[in-house]
């Protein structure tokens, strides 16, 4: 049963990867490629290529993808519930235990704690996107454009990213 | 107690998430400064502080963090409904772009367009990703000893190559440790 073994293969994917999409690169390779021989490795690879340039998490994109090549509409639907599935048991067991115990004085402390390593776990996203994507005086000057256009013009970051693809596609 | 939505503001919810899923361009953390805008700022339904607590959360937990957070504020806001509408909200725009990529086999791989548009996405991205942090900033940090946790967090992450879970993990205890710190010296006091 094709759906069955898609929605298993990527349940997996979802529920052993940990920090994110990229994390869930190799998880997914080991899955389609080898155990279950799904695609061949070109393939996968210009997956993974285009589900980086589309809108959404790498991970979802990637299985609806796969799951659509392998058995079309039906499969991308079963891959796609089979890698969030891990995602809402685990978060809604979470959420029901923080949301209950959040008034605890221990709990409290450690996410005291917590707030500003996660100002820290943002900036360092900040910066490896950064690290690979500043390479000429044209990304410093959008930059400050869109520092001016969110702290100026108070725009909204939605408008300036698709001004910013606009941008891509004239200046580059 | 869980602040229910409405019908019609699970509706809005839901469109909230939909256009977070279609503009997260560049991988799971670029939806930080979209969902701030959309949850913290516009429509006020979760403060800074829980912001910055869902996101550690959403990172420690496995899966892609977009659609972690989704769930979680989903459910905060208006229950298991809730978590499944706004993890919808999230998955759709991915999963229709992809079907549409896939059917009509548009080689955006090699499409010259494509790869410009990225170009100038990225320094984007980068910057509000940065002012995400800046405004969660005066949340994030009561004393001294937050900026300390802050600093020794992104030394650990970026230098050292540190599992962000971990970094979680240790800061919240620091965090614990210094509060009883701060409970002993109280004491003291009287």
């Amino acid at each position: 049963m094709i759906y069955l073994m898609l929605f298993w293969a990527f349940f997996k994917v979802g529920a052993f990867s940990f920090g994110g999409g990229y994390a869930m690169i190799p998880l997914i390779e080991k899955e389609i490629i080898d155990i279950h021989h799904w695609l061949p490795m070109q393939e996968f690879l210009d997956i993974l290529a285009i589900s980086q340039m589309t809108p959404g998490p790498i991970a979802i994109n990637s299985a609806t993808f796969v799951g659509y090549k392998v058995a079309g509409f039906w499969g991308s639907v079963m891959a796609t519930l089979g890698v969030t599935a891990p995602s809402f048991l685990v978060i809604l067991i979470l959420a029901l235990l923080i949301l209950k115990y959040r008034h605890l004085p221990l709990l409290d402390a450690f996410f005291k704690g917590v707030r500003p390593a996660v100002i820290a776990l943002i900036v360092q996203a900040a910066y490896s996107v950064g690290r690979s994507s500043f390479s000429g005086v044209k990304d410093v000057i959008l930059a400050l454009a869109v520092f001016v256009g969110l702290y100026k013009l108070k725009m909204n970051p939605l408008i300036i990213i698709a001004l910013s693809a606009a941008a891509g596609i004239i200046m580059y | 107690m869980n602040k229910k939505l409405s019908p019609k503001e699970t509706l809005l919810m839901f469109w909230a998430f939909f256009k977070i899923g279609a503009f997260t361009l560049g991988g799971g953390f670029a939806m930080i400064p979209l969902m701030k805008v959309e949850m913290v700022d516009k429509q006020k339904w979760i403060k800074e502080e829980e912001f910055l607590d869902i996101i550690a959360v959403t990172q420690s937990a496995p899966g892609a963090v977009a659609i972690n957070s989704s769930i979680y504020i989903g459910y905060r806001l208006a229950g298991l409904l809730g978590a499944v509408i706004a993890t919808l909200g999230t998955v759709l725009p991915s999963f229709l772009i992809i079907l549409l990529v896939v059917m009509f086999y548009a080689d955006m791989k090699s499409n010259k367009y494509v790869e410009r548009a990225f170009k100038g996405i990225y320094p984007a991205i980068v910057v509000l990703i940065l002012a995400a942090a800046i405004n969660l900033w005066k949340a994030a940090f009561r004393d001294k000893t937050g900026i300390a946790i802050a600093v020794i967090a992104l030394f650990a992450l970026i230098v050292l190559d540190i599992h962000p879970i971990l970094v979680i993990l240790i800061s919240g205890l620091a965090g614990i440790v210094l509060e009883r710190a701060r409970a002993e010296q109280g004491g003291d006091e009287k």
